[in-house]
């Protein structure tokens, strides 16, 4: 989807990973990176949005607090191994005592850590059940702005692609590096948490460092040309990471970010039949080059005056235009979404879409503005069908000795 | 999973049954007197002493010939299996992790994995680390090894009366009653189904269901019945009386062989601790999809006589597991409690809730117990030889 402005800054963000700078088509060289499970921040976020993706959202099927933090210390125990290319566990997938199952499912078995991140995250169910009970003694913390999103028109929710009491986000390069590490940690729940949706994404429609080139999404357009990127530390501490002072009750959320998911259904077949004219002025970019009808190159600021023939060459209800940062108190995302295919539904057409994923500092002003502004203007819409929604907050970085959240559950 | 193996052998003295190990956390280890390296080849068994102090032992078996081989430790008597690794292919190396008093022992590789193997004596001397088999241990794994032989027995035993009658009533045309009786049959079968799938020749005659067969195969037993009971609306031809009978019948010996067979069977820990995992596993891919009773739809029935039979197989080990991992032992009372809290629910005057009748929430739940409570019962087995 087309989007925020380019403001292209410098600075290296969080990410270990050594890389030159832009170019083009230069993924193969990264299978072998590794990014830091610890940090400041979690990882997965401003690193340089990886090609796969397995994003997994989890009901809590315990009501013990002790348990709940017993899982997010192994999994994060997990989730440091391996993001560094070993094992889930300790035994390995072949090491072990051969009348116990492994402790790790063995299809990672000679692969490279494949610049895998595992990013977690807590919904607002985590907080407090239907009847607004304290689940775990946290309530009192829940964010302000970690609310279940409000039903946006055009939004055919299924509640079975929907919510959850936590999330992970598994990146990589490799699809089944991103699998084998949902697989074990989804492993690792077995009686503290079950699955309640799961989603694989296929193609990165972000990119998140200047150092990546533009990928398409399934429209065929360039998508996240406008992305906030890891080397704009500005505008990233603005936009993406939750401050200090931001909210009293959660103190706890500070440096980390809110974590929204839609899985956005695209009427492929219809929009395959649109003129290019027209998909051209829908989207209000350029399908080769994703430059702004406005005209330039595709890092252009698009200009929204400038006249054509009836209104304005950039369209009125072009997507560019309605989620742009001037219409929205200059608000920007960090989007990381992934293209996905789902098989095909039973009349034959494809399920697919965009899984859209983006962090920001505050859903209430960096996230339902905007898409309640699409949601009603947005030429695209006519090509859209949104099924799954979550919003979850992502806690900051786990240090050595740390778990995964741990400022929300102590001190 | 495998079967568990109901032609048991002889039962192994359970507190020196072995566990095999793939690798040693310490690796090479030339100087360890306990640590005994074979090579097993087509026609050979060398062993790199004859001799260690009681203890731990751990023999690294390296297969150089070109068939399977196996490597046993057998008693003084040459029948007694002390500790066993099987299925060792040609150029792989498996560990067997044995704990051996003092005393004669034989060894044998049996390339091939037939006949009486290659033989030679090996001798255990005193030591002081020797393993302290104390009595009551023994008598816990004997206990165990009595009760489930005699719950195994008495359910075959139920099966049979209630088969009898069931038949019986289906044959008569007494179409309610037999509907009524049939989950209450099954409840026997289901309880220790593991057992009973380990007669591969009785199983499929017994218990396949339509979507079992193979092209050209009869379908006969339980679920042939089903259909005949609980009929599909349009499309099917009821049997007649004579079929009927014959069906009937046939069940009904097969129950008997079934019967006369479990009599003869004995059991180790390790099989009564891998039922316990096999019955769950039958409940996760055929009672909580609703794929058992397709027609009756008493899935629940058979959902609760697995859980049953598993939670019996692991009563009978958990003073063992307790002593050596009490936090294994915890965990699985807990989450059988909240399994069985789960089927409580769905409990009825006449029995359960039909699974048709279930919600994909009530379902999601009893599915999310039936993981909780699987995975940590995959580490049974192992907790029970350790």
């Amino acid at each position: 989807m087309g989007g925020t402005a380019a403001a292209a800054g410098l600075a290296a963000g969080a990410f270990v990973a050594g890389r030159a700078t832009a170019s083009e088509g230069d993924a193969p060289a990264r299978r072998t990176d590794a990014f830091s499970f610890r940090g400041e921040h979690q990882a997965g976020i401003t690193t340089p949005a990886q090609d796969r993706l397995h994003f997994a959202a989890f009901d809590v099927t315990t009501g013990s607090r002790a348990q709940l933090i017993a899982l997010l210390q192994a999994w994060t125990e997990a989730a440091d191994r391996m993001t560094r290319g070993l094992p889930a566990g300790e035994g390995g997938p072949t090491e072990g005592a051969s009348n116990l199952p492994p402790d790790d499912t063995g299809e990672a078995i000679g692969l490279p850590a494949s610049g895998l991140t595992i990013t977690f995250g807590f919904g607002p169910s985590l907080f407090r059940d239907e009847q607004g009970r304290d689940r775990f003694g946290i309530a009192d913390r829940q964010p302000a702005a970690l609310r279940t999103l409000p039903h946006f028109p055009a939004d055919m929710l299924d509640p079975e692609r929907s919510y959850g009491d936590l999330c992970v986000q598994a990146c990589a390069d490799d699809p089944q590096v991103a699998v084998h590490a949902i697989r074990n940690l989804a492993r690792i729940g077995f009686g503290t948490v079950a699955v309640r949706w799961s989603q694989l994404g296929f193609g990165r429609t972000s990119t998140t460092s200047t150092s990546q080139s533009t990928p398409r999404n399934l429209f065929g357009f360039k998508d996240g040309t406008a992305n906030v990127k890891a080397e704009e530390p500005a505008a990233v501490e603005k936009h993406v990471w939750v401050g200090a002072e931001d909210d009293a009750k959660a103190a706890w959320l500070a440096g980390g970010s809110y974590l929204v998911t839609r899985r956005i259904n695209m009427h492929i077949e219809t929009w395959d039949r649109q003129p290019l004219g027209d998909q051209e002025g829908f989207v209000g970019r350029t399908k080769a080059s994703g430059a702004p009808l406005s005209g330039g190159q595709e890092h252009s600021e698009p200009d929204f005056e400038m006249p054509g023939s009836e209104g304005p060459v950039i369209p009125v209800d072009a997507h560019v235009r309605v989620v742009h940062p001037d219409f929205h108190q200059g608000a920007r995302m960090l989007r990381r979404g992934y293209n996905f295919v789902d098989g095909s539904n039973p009349l034959g057409g494809l399920d697919a879409g965009l899984f859209f994923i983006a962090f920001v500092r505050d859903p209430d002003t960096h996230f339902i503005p905007i898409q309640n502004a699409m949601a009603k203007s947005d030429a695209l819409m006519e090509y859209l069908k949104v099924t799954g929604s979550a919003l979850f907050a992502a806690p900051p970085g786990a240090a050595a000795g740390e778990y995964v959240g741990q400022a929300l559950f102590e001190a | 999973m495998r079967k568990t193996v109901a032609a048991a052998l002889l039962v192994a003295a359970p507190l020196l049954a072995a566990c095999t190990e793939n690798t040693r956390a310490d690796g090479e280890d030339t100087g360890d007197t306990r640590a005994v390296s074979v090579t097993s080849t087509d026609d050979g068994c060398e062993l790199s002493a004859v001799e260690a102090p009681a203890g731990t032992l751990t023999f690294d078996v390296k297969n150089d010939g070109s068939q399977v081989t196996e490597f046993y430790l057998l008693g003084e008597d040459g029948l007694r299996i002390v500790g066993e690794v099987e299925n060792i292919g040609p150029q792989l190396s498996r560990e067997l992790v044995v704990n051996a008093p003092a005393g004669s022992y034989v060894t044998a590789c049996k390339p091939g994995m037939k006949g009486d193997g290659i033989r030679a004596d090996f001798t255990v001397s005193e030591s002081d680390d020797a393993p302290s088999a104390s009595a009551d241990d023994q008598g816990v794994v004997d206990q165990a090894l009595a009760n489930y032989q005699a719950y195994v027995q008495d359910q075959s035993d139920q099966l049979v009366a209630k088969t009898e009658e069931f038949v019986q009533l289906y044959k008569d045309g007494d179409d309610d009653a037999a509907r009524a009786l049939y989950p209450e049959a099954r409840v026997h079968w289901e309880r220790i189904e593991t057992v009973a799938e380990s007669f591969g020749d009785l199983d499929p005659m017994m218990d396949a269901r339509e979507a079992d067969l193979e092209e050209g195969q009869e379908w006969t037993g339980w679920h042939r019945i089903e259909k005949d009971l609980w009929p599909p609306a349009t499309g099917y031809q009821a049997l007649t009386p004579a079929e009927r009978a014959e069906y009937a019948d046939d069940l009904m010996a097969n129950t008997e062989t079934l019967d006369g067979r479990v009599q003869e069977l004995t059991y180790t820990v390790d099989q009564i601790a891998n039922g316990s995992r096999g019955l769950l596993e039958e409940v996760a891919t055929g009672k909580v999809t609703g794929e058992e009773e397709i027609w009756s739809h008493t899935d629940l029935w058979d959902f609760q006589a697995n859980v049953d039979g598993a939670r019996v197989a692991y009563e009978g080990v958990q003073p063992i597991v307790e002593a050596k991992d009490p936090e294994l032992a915890a965990t699985l009372t807990e989450r059988f409690a909240a399994l069985q809290a789960l089927l409580d629910e769905q409990k009825t005057d006449t029995g359960f809730v039909f699974y048709d009748d279930l919600s994909q929430d009530e379902i999601q739940a009893l599915s999310n117990a039936v993981n909780a409570l699987s995975e940590p019962l995959s580490r049974l087995t192992a907790a029970v030889l350790s």
